[in-house]
């Protein structure tokens, strides 16, 4: 039994449900009425869960504080507790309490101190008359399959039993024999794949021969099974595949813990004495070990603890993760019933990228034999070859898609972080998240989740006004923040809107100034100057608050995104507020490009970028200036040839090829047009660190390196240089005048 | 299957021969239980069963279990090689053990 793999699930579970509680109190929060008893609900169903997993791996501290937040819950959901501000903010507190516990145990240090919020709690708990041990079962029975009361028994489970066969219960189904499945073949089955060390056959449940249906099964048995080396668990539930939906099957691994052997004793019809006894004799637990069980149980009666058993995922966790996998089916329903709604298969994120950096090479090979193939002229071949990139095609979107993820899965904390920062700055703040469905890289979203939240917390902080200054200027007394995210050319774009007072031009440019970042007579335009609050050590914050103006964070988030291939762009007006959007680019693996030559050297473009090619008009006066009238708009262009110094004479005819990124756009020069290709993006090397207008290299269908051009570093070049451009070749040209004709394209 | 009965006085000899198996369960059981109902004292001759499944052996454990409750002696013997080969697997020789004979006669 491997621990740690269950462990690992154990704290992805546990942030999950942590998630949903989280989002349980927010509502809580929002609600009344009997929607509000669903919330409670949810947070108690979550708060139980995890105080169950936590108790089999035996982190005690955490299910006794899990359990004091469970008691409150309880009696919240029960009505015998108003739901106050306080106790909401007390809940808020508790699950990050109990988050911080998770962590502790996670990175291996002591837990936080929990005895002051657990002091809260109880206060709570005493507050009311005594408490009637908890009638949950009513409410928590409606995720059992079987509604009958059974016990949980979390805490003193931990130890294992001493013996080393694996136990296997079995109660067949009044079926099985008429499905013409007879318990006969499956455990001669089961004694082909190791030893039954002991069998015990239960016949209690035979009724009297005139209640007695001679053709249905009323046998039970509880084996002692000696496992071959190979068997695992899973293929020891195979055995019994075909009778689990109708029959009952327990399999405990050797060494299983105490509280295994209790619950399955519970869920068993003969009563406990009566198993008991069998499981001493077949040698599954020890006399001494069956009086801990006995024992454990009546203490249990004893407090009243009377809870449903948990959910089978809590049995799980304990199984290896093939046998999770196997159970899958089982889990769906309870998945359902927590927030996920659709199934889920956890991957290791290090064998996504395998995947992914495997289909690269497929897409490489795959560029070689198309190469080839249409060299041999044989035309069955070059079919074959041709559905066969089809399908890469295929596999490459699929592959890249495995690692697409909702960007709702980071607007998702938003709500609690507008709520703690509007309860802090005493401001009312309503979010609003708009486009949650636009998926991104996983690793993308990852990396955008702490810069988006220093934006939000910066627009609530820094933008939205006080109610005061608001009501003045005609708005609504409640600031709104929203998120919002769309695809764009390639790209994801991601807005954080408040509609607060705008940035203050005037008051960036002196601080700008004062902090000695710009010189005082420095012509900025409107963006460069909006763009100076990205910049190390800028904060104009006039009071530093807990939230932000520490003069730290927007130039870590402007660093974040520059290292995803992304930038910044804000948009502000005075008085009306702030839009801060992030464009980053889908994906950073594999992209559709278009290549293009100059001389004997290929470029690829990313595909998304091009919006159309056109021929170089070769009797253009202003060549030299770089910029060409496209359709009555300026556009201005890079020669690739001379940008990348490309030793080779330019041909009579060039193309342009027209990029566009974000609002802007340019064209590249170039000699000839090859056509789409899929381009795995390989980093560039050391080398080639330093030099700019290169995003990567990629690797040809003829062996040869084609380089990736940056499409936005060269469009911002473009753009950027185009004046200084236009001065510096007219003041050349004033000089020499006769000098520039080679220029000419 | 057949099941044939011979009385010495109130004593009942069954013997049942041929497989004992769900396919014959319903019928198997009707004259297993009119025979003990009839009988006082039953004697159960297995030496003729050439198959046995759990749907027999379950009705072996209810006309075990029914003449215990009506409090008439029941004995197994002769118990056919097919017959010890569920006994064991099911680990109920001590049911079923009354004077186990092995490699009893072969049906």
């Amino acid at each position: 039994m491997n621990l740690e793999a269950a462990k690992l699930v154990f704290y992805e579970e546990s942030y999950e449900l942590l998630a949903a509680m989280e989002a349980a109190l927010l509502a809580v929060e929002n609600a009344a009425g009997p929607e509000r008893g669903e919330h409670l609900n949810a947070m108690f169903r979550a708060a139980h869960t995890i105080k169950g997993s936590a108790g089999l791996f035996g982190l005690n501290e955490i299910v006794a504080f899990t359990h004091l937040c469970e008691s409150v819950l309880d009696k919240a959901r029960e009505g015998e507790l108003a739901i106050t501000t306080p106790l909401i903010e007390l809940l808020f507190t508790c699950r990050d309490h109990i988050g911080g516990m998770v962590d502790a145990v996670r990175c291996g240090v002591a837990a936080p101190e929990s005895s002051a919020l657990g002091a809260q709690l109880k206060s709570y708990l005493d507050d009311t008359a005594q408490a009637v041990p908890a009638p949950a079962a009513a409410a928590m029975v409606v995720q059992q399959e079987h509604a009958g009361p059974r016990v949980e028994v979390e805490s003193g489970g931990d130890h294992v039993v001493s013996s080393d066969h694996w136990h296997i219960s079995l109660r067949f189904g009044v079926d099985v024999l008429r499905n013409g499945m007879d318990p006969i073949s499956f455990i001669r089955y089961l004694a082909s794949l190791g030893r039954i060390a002991y069998l015990t056959t239960l016949y209690d449940g035979l009724p009297n021969p005139e209640d007695m249906d001679p053709e249905s099964c009323y046998l039970g048995f509880e084996i002692e099974f000696q496992a071959a080396p190979n068997v695992d668990k899973l293929t020891i539930e195979n055995v019994f595949e075909f009778i689990r939906d109708d029959s009952k099957v327990r399999i405990l691994p050797p060494h299983a813990h105490i509280a295994e052997y209790i619950r399955l004793i519970k869920d068993m019809p003969e009563g406990m004495s009566r198993l008991g006894e069998i499981l001493v004799r077949g040698g599954a637990l020890t006399p001494m070990e069956l009086d801990e069980v006995l024992g454990i149980q009546r203490e249990n009666a004893g407090a009243g603890e009377h809870r449903p058993l948990g959910t089978l995922l809590v049995e799980e966790r304990l199984a290896p993760p093939q046998a999770v996998a196997a159970a899958l089916d089982k889990q769906r329903e309870h998945a359902a019933q927590k927030t996920r709604e659709h199934r889920v298969v956890r991957v290791d994120a290090t064998r996504l990228d395998a995947l992914i950096d495997l289909v690269g090479e497929l897409v490489i090979s795959g560029a070689a034999a198309q190469l080839s193939a249409s060299r041999s002229a044989d035309s069955a071949l070059i079919e074959t070859i041709a559905s066969l990139g089809e399908l890469v095609e295929r596999i490459r979107d699929e592959a890249l898609s495995l690692r697409m993820v909702p960007v709702g899965e980071i607007f998702s904390r938003f709500p609690r972080v507008v709520r703690d920062a509007s309860r802090e700055l005493g401001k009312d703040i309503q979010l609003e998240l708009a486009g949650e469905e636009t998926e991104l890289d996983k690793s993308m979203v990852d990396k955008l989740a702490d810069p988006l939240v220093h934006l939000v917390r910066n627009a609530i902080d820094h933008g939205i006004e006080g109610s005061d200054a608001r009501r003045i200027r005609g708005k609504a007394d409640y600031g709104t923040v929203w998120l919002n995210a769309y695809h764009e050319s390639g790209s994801v774009v991601i807005e954080v809107g408040d509609d607060g007072g705008g940035m203050d031009r005037q008051r960036i440019r002196n601080r700008a100034v004062e902090r000695g970042l710009i010189q005082a007579d420095e012509v900025l335009n409107d963006q460069q100057v909006l763009q100076l609050v990205f910049e190390p050590g800028f904060s104009t914050a006039e009071t530093v608050t807990n939230l932000s103006g520490r003069g730290v964070g927007m130039d870590v988030v402007k660093r974040n995104i520059e290292a995803l291939k992304g930038n910044i762009e804000i948009d502000s007006v005075a008085g009306e507020g702030t839009v801060v959007r992030l464009r980053v680019p889908l994906t950073l693996a594999i992209i559709d490009g278009f290549r293009v030559g100059v001389g004997q050297v290929s470029f690829v473009i990313p595909l998304d970028m091009v919006l159309e090619c056109l021929d170089l008009p070769t009797d253009t006066g202003n060549s030299r200036q770089h910029y060409l009238n496209l359709r009555g708009e300026v556009l201005p262009y890079l020669p690739l040839r001379e940008l990348f110094e490309v030793d080779a004479p330019a041909p009579a005819r060039q193309s342009v090829v027209v990029v566009q990124y974000g609002s802007q756009r340019a064209g590249l020069v170039v000699d000839n047009l090859e056509g789409e290709l899929q381009a795995v993006i390989k980093p560039l090397g050391q080398l080639f660190r330093g030099v700019r207008g290169l995003a990567g290299s990629t690797i040809l269908g003829s062996g040869a390196v084609a380089l990736i051009l940056d499409v936005p570093d060269l469009i911002n070049r473009a753009a950027k240089n185009e004046r200084r451009k236009v001065a510096l070749i007219a003041a050349r040209e004033a000089r020499h005048p006769a000098l520039r004709e080679e220029d000419r394209p | 299957m057949a099941i044939s009965s011979i009385y010495h006085h109130e004593r009942c000899i069954l013997r049942i021969d041929g497989s004992l198996t769900i396919y014959e369960a319903g019928e198997a059981k009707r004259r297993l239980m009119d025979e003990l109902n009839l009988a006082r004292e039953v004697e159960v001759d297995l030496a003729g069963v050439a198959e046995l499944d759990t749907a027999g052996i379950q009705l072996l454990l209810m006309l075990k279990r029914e003449a215990a409750r009506q409090e008439k002696p029941l004995f197994f013997h002769g118990h056919s090689k097919a017959v010890l080969a569920v006994v064991d697997l099911y680990n109920m020789a001590g049911v079923f053990g009354d004077p186990v004979v092995l490699a009893g006669g072969a049906g």
